[in-house]
């Protein structure tokens, strides 16, 4: 999986496009490591998750150790070390969804896809998450699959998202 | 997609681009977008800084501090560049009014930005969104490209001497990046941990530099104040509190939305006839007025309650972020102090020890009362945890959990007691929550 220690200037575990947005991204601050949160954002959205490789990289890149990546990742919730499922659901209960009833949705969603909070489907197509506030709030209950919002949902409506979803991952084929 | 609403009680400034397709650059120019940046390049910042302060304008991120008189404390001369920081973290659970503003109406915040940045003499503003918010970070990215295209960012602004740049930016799930210093962690790639104050942001903020940080709703309002005036804009809103804003009504209510109200509307008529009343007719219990880190109100202490910030602080609470939650009685005022103190729990950074020992051991407390396994003593326990840890961490969040928690026992101290002993809640529906 990983490949060996990379040498950026040679070869990079990132696409030639994210390669190149990250060499945009690192001139783009008074600071060099301002870019490290969107990086490891960026990178986890084509990779999966933060592998070491992953880490490794990004410390080279914009000249810091890995640990110091570590430490600063490892604060933020977004940010995550194993993989999810090629569709994140990630369902908001906290107040004003809770009010319009996301705990229901929450418990739809795990009957259906059998797995609870941070559970990634065998098929690997689906995780799930319970999460808080995402800024959706006057049109609750909503829930966010990967960065795509739905909102104003009822437990009705999951077996629809699910499909929905489902078709997107048979469709494309698999490069999770 | 975020669905729009509206009420005619509504007074569209801020909001008045919304569904116009301004986030094209040409449509807000039509509309006349970047007229009050020509304005202000033209008048120079100290009159600049005149109209921010005789309008009233305070900050909308939930303290209210008057913006003009912040961007006045930035001192004239630094050897350190100066910089213009919007805040788009928009993470306080009952809020999503800048989802709106970076939705519809992107270049009122550049434009805005850019403002402040020529009132306190910067040449960078950033704006941070949090990360759940990556597509309006691709509607603020092509706007800002689109800007620099126009010539309206860049060397020579619209033609003038006058050169700005915005750069943006992505958090990664954190609501303490919120607060002010710990954003500028975060955008300096850190941790968000906040910093010790003084020095104030205005004098030593990001990189070192002085910043002026504002929320990107403040941000938004800025055009508007200077294409009406500074006085005009006042006049809108209530006493020592100018213009309108962005009210969340979220929760048990009937029509839930966005509204854009003047300043010091009444908050028994913003949910009973904005909002059109409680959900499926039912009674009223309870208001969270700004935000969850508000303390919670009942239906008696909103009958003439005007919603401003001197307003709701004389009624014992805060109008902080503008988000309105309703709730009805069939809710459980436990669950609902549970999965407020959780969220606080959970988003702690765990720098001082009352803010991350205190919140977990409110949550457990109230885990374990909700359960039905809580004793008397508790409930006086949770209350005197809380009022503990008010003033005593060393950022404003320990305060934001301590506070509601404090309402919620004091206002609901009945239904705390109807918990003792095993008594099955009648409104609860959940015993055990996920998130940790
Ligand atoms: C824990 C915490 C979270 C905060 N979150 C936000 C936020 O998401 N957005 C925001 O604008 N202000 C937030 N604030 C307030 C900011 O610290 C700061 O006061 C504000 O951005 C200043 O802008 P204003 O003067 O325009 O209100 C938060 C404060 C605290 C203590
Ligand atoms: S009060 Fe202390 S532990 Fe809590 S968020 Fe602020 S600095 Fe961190
Ligand atoms: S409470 Fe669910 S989106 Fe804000």
């Amino acid at each position: 999986m990983s490949p060996k220690e990379s040498n950026t200037e040679t070869m990079s575990i990132f696409s030639p496009q994210l390669s190149a947005r990250f060499d945009v991204l690192v001139a783009k601050y008074p600071v060099k490591r301002s870019a490290l949160i969107p990086m490891l954002l960026y990178a986890q959205d084509e990779i999966g998750y933060l592998s070491d490789a992953v880490i490794a990289e990004v410390a080279e890149r914009i000249g810091i150790t890995q640990l110091d990546v570590r430490n600063v990742a490892t604060y933020y919730s977004m940010l995550r070390f194993k993989p999810a499922g090629k569709f994140n659901i990630q369902v908001c209960t906290n107040i004003s969804c809770m009010l319009r009833g996301a705990y229901e949705l929450y418990e739809r969603f795990q009957d259906e896809l059998h797995i609870g909070h941070k559970g990634v489907t065998s098929d690997g197509v689906f995780s799930l998450e319970e999460v808080e506030c995402i800024g959706v709030c006057c049109w609750a209950p909503a829930i966010q699959v990967n960065y795509a919002f739905h909102d104003e949902l009822t437990p009705n409506d999951v077996p629809k998202i699910i499909s929905e979803y489902k078709s997107k991952a048979n469709g494309s084929v698999k490069n999770a | 997609m975020p669905r729009l609403v509206s009420h005619p009680d509504e007074v569209k400034i801020v909001t008045k681009r919304f569904g116009m397709g301004a986030a094209n650059i040409d449509k807000y120019m039509e509309l006349g977008g970047y007229e009050s940046l020509k304005k202000c390049i033209a008048e120079g910042p100290e009159w600049v800084i005149n109209e921010m302060k005789s309008s009233g304008l305070r900050g909308r991120g939930g303290a209210g501090f008057p913006t003009g008189l912040k961007w006045s404390f930035v001192p004239k001369q630094s050897a350190k560049p100066k910089y213009v920081l919007v805040n788009g973290d928009e993470s306080e659970p009952g809020t999503c009014k800048d989802h709106l503003i970076f939705l519809h109406d992107p270049h009122a915040v550049i434009e805005g930005t850019m403002i402040a940045g020529l009132a306190i003499g910067a040449k960078t503003g950033f704006i941070y969104l949090r990360g759940e918010y990556r597509y309006l970070l691709e509607i603020t990215e092509k706007a800002v490209a689109d800007a620099y295209e126009k010539g309206i960012l860049g060397k020579n602004v619209l033609g003038s001497d006058f050169e700005f740049n915005v750069i943006t930016q992505s958090g990664a799930g954190a609501y303490e990046v919120g607060e002010e210093s710990a954003l500028m962690e975060s955008l300096e790639g850190k941790r968000g941990v906040p910093r010790i104050k003084p020095p104030f942001p205005a004098v030593v903020g990001l990189y070192g530099g002085p910043t002026v940080i504002n929320n990107a709703e403040t941000i938004a309002s800025v055009p508007h104040v200077i294409s009406m005036g500074g006085a005009a804009y006042a006049a809108v809103g209530s006493e020592r509190n100018g213009g309108t804003r962005l009210f969340g009504l979220s929760g048990h209510v009937e029509r839930p939305g966005i509204y854009e109200l003047p300043m010091g509307y009444n908050l028994k008529k913003m949910i009973y006839e904005v909002g059109g009343g409680v959900r499926g007719g039912r009674k009223l219990k309870a208001v969270v007025p700004g935000g969850s880190s508000t303390p919670v109100l009942l239906p008696e202490e909103i009958e003439n309650l005007g919603m401003d910030f001197d307003q709701v602080g004389k009624a014992g609470s805060m109008l902080g972020s503008g988000g309105v939650v309703v709730i009805d009685d069939q809710t459980c005022m436990v669950e609902f102090a549970l999965r407020t103190i959780s969220f606080y729990a959970h988003e702690s950074c765990g720098w001082c020890i009352p803010c991350r020992e205190g919140t977990d051991w409110l949550k457990k407390s109230l885990t374990r009362f909700h359960a039905g396994f809580g004793t008397e003593k508790d409930i006086d326990n949770i209350q005197y945890l809380a009022e503990n840890m008010m003033g005593r961490t060393f950022c404003p969040l320990g305060d934001a959990a301590a506070m509601p928690t404090i309402g919620f026992v004091k206002k609901f101290r009945k239904e705390f007691e109807d918990h003792l002993n095993g008594k099955p809640c009648p409104f609860a529906k959940h015993v055990e929550l996920a998130v940790v």
